[in-house]
C-alpha cells in the first residue's frame, strides 16, 4: 500500500517537473529574445525575434498554467515565472545562454527549435489532453521559428568569410549545450514509462539528421560534443540565469502582485 | 540598410480568399525567401493576411509624374463614364 503511494506521488512530482522544463525552456529563451527587441541588425529582424519571443511567452503561460495546476498548490503560471528563485528553475543551460552576436543568436535558435519541433510533434499523443492541445498549437509556431532559424544558418554559414566565422564561433558555444536536451534522467523516467512524457532520447536520430541537413547548407561542420557540469534540468544552472531572472522579475519583487 | 546586399522588396497581401493582393509597404531582405519571411513578421503579425505577394522593387515601372497632367488630367471632365446617369429600379437588389 505505501509503495503504491509512493510511487504514485513520484508520479505526481514528475508530472510538475516534466510541466516546469517545457514551460521553463519557453520562459527564459523568450525572455533573451526580448533582450534584443530594439536591437536587431535590421528593423525586420527585429520583429522576427519579438515575435518568435511572444511565441514562446505564450507557450511558457499554457505550460507553466498546466504546472502550477499538477502541483496542487495554488501557484498559477505568473507565481511560478516570478516567484521562484535561481535553483528551482528547470529550463535547459542551453536557452538561458547570452545573445552574443546574432549569428550565436541564430546557432542557439536553430538548436533549440528543432529540438523542440521534434518534442512537440510526439507530444500531441501525449495521454494529458492539456499538454497535447498546447503542443498542438505550437508545433505550427515552432515550424516557423525552425524554419527561419534555418534559413539564416545557410545564409551566415555559406554567406562572407566573416559571418561564416561567427556562424561556426556560436555554434562552438552553443553545442556544448544540447545533450542535456536528449537526457531522460531519473526524474522523468518514470513518467516516459508511463508513456505520460515523450522519451527525448529517441527524438536524437531525426534531429541528427536534420541538423546534418542545415550544418550541410551552412557549410559548417558539426561541432565535437562536450561535457559540461551544468545541469539545468536538476536546477544546475550557469551564471547567467541569475542576471535574466533579477530583470524578468524586478517588479514583481519590488512591487508584489502588482497589476496594471 | 540600403546596401545592394538588403535590396527593397514590395510587399503586397491579401486579406483574406477571393480579396486581391493589396501593396502594405515594403521590406529589405537579401533573397526572396528572407523577402517573405520579413514580410510575414512586419505585416501579417496581426492576422492581417492569408497570402503574401512580395516583388523586387526594382521590377516595378511607375509613371512619371511629369506625364500626370496628359496622362489622367483628361478623365477629369468624363463624369458620364460613371454609371450614374440611369435610374435603378426599386426591384433590382444587390447593385
Amino acid at each position: 500500500m505505501s509503495a503504491l503511494a509512493s510511487s504514485s506521488s513520484d508520479l505526481q512530482k514528475a508530472r510538475f517537473e516534466h510541466a516546469l522544463r517545457l514551460g521553463d525552456d519557453a520562459l527564459i529563451l523568450a525572455q533573451r529574445l526580448g533582450e534584443t527587441c530594439g536591437h536587431a541588425p535590421t528593423l525586420e529582424l527585429d520583429l522576427s525575434f519579438a515575435n518568435v519571443g511572444l511565441d514562446l511567452l505564450g507557450q511558457a503561460t499554457l505550460l507553466l498554467g498546466v504546472a502550477g495546476e499538477i502541483e496542487g498548490q495554488g501557484r498559477d503560471a505568473d507565481a511560478l515565472a516570478y516567484q521562484r528563485d535561481v535553483l528551482a528553475f528547470r529550463n535547459c543551460v542551453l536557452v538561458e545562454q547570452p545573445n552574443g552576436d546574432f549569428a550565436r543568436l541564430i546557432a542557439r535558435q536553430f538548436l533549440f527549435s528543432s529540438w523542440q519541433l521534434a518534442l512537440f510533434q510526439k507530444m500531441e499523443a501525449l495521454p494529458d489532453e492539456r499538454l497535447s492541445a498546447i503542443a498542438a498549437k505550437a508545433v505550427k509556431e515552432v515550424t516557423y521559428h525552425e524554419r527561419l532559424a534555418a534559413s539564416w544558418m545557410a545564409r551566415l554559414g555559406d554567406g562572407t568569410e566573416e559571418s561564416h566565422k561567427r556562424l561556426v564561433d556560436g555554434l562552438a558555444w552553443s553545442f556544448r549545450f544540447v545533450e542535456e536536451l536528449f537526457e531522460v534522467d531519473a526524474t522523468i523516467a518514470p513518467l516516459v514509462a508511463a508513456g505520460e512524457a515523450v522519451d527525448v532520447s529517441k527524438l536524437r536520430p531525426e534531429w541528427d539528421a536534420r541538423v546534418a541537413q542545415v550544418f550541410a547548407e551552412a557549410k559548417v561542420a558539426r561541432p565535437k560534443p562536450m561535457r559540461v557540469v551544468m545541469h539545468g534540468r536538476t536546477g544546475r544552472h550557469g551564471e547567467h540565469l541569475g542576471h535574466i531572472l533579477s530583470e524578468l522579475q524586478f517588479l514583481q519583487r519590488a512591487y508584489p502582485g502588482a497589476t496594471w | 540598410m540600403t546596401t545592394p546586399d538588403f535590396p527593397l522588396w514590395e510587399v503586397f497581401v491579401r486579406a483574406k480568399g477571393g480579396l486581391s493582393h493589396r501593396h502594405v509597404g515594403s521590406v529589405h531582405a537579401a533573397d526572396a525567401r528572407m523577402a517573405i519571411e520579413s514580410a510575414r513578421d512586419v505585416y501579417t503579425r496581426r492576422m492581417e493576411g492569408v497570402s503574401l505577394w512580395v516583388v523586387p522593387s526594382t521590377a516595378i515601372v511607375a509613371s512619371d509624374p511629369g506625364e500626370s497632367a496628359s496622362l489622367f488630367g483628361p478623365a477629369e471632365d468624363k463624369v458620364y463614364r460613371h454609371p450614374t446617369f440611369y435610374v435603378v429600379p426599386d426591384n433590382v437588389k444587390h447593385i
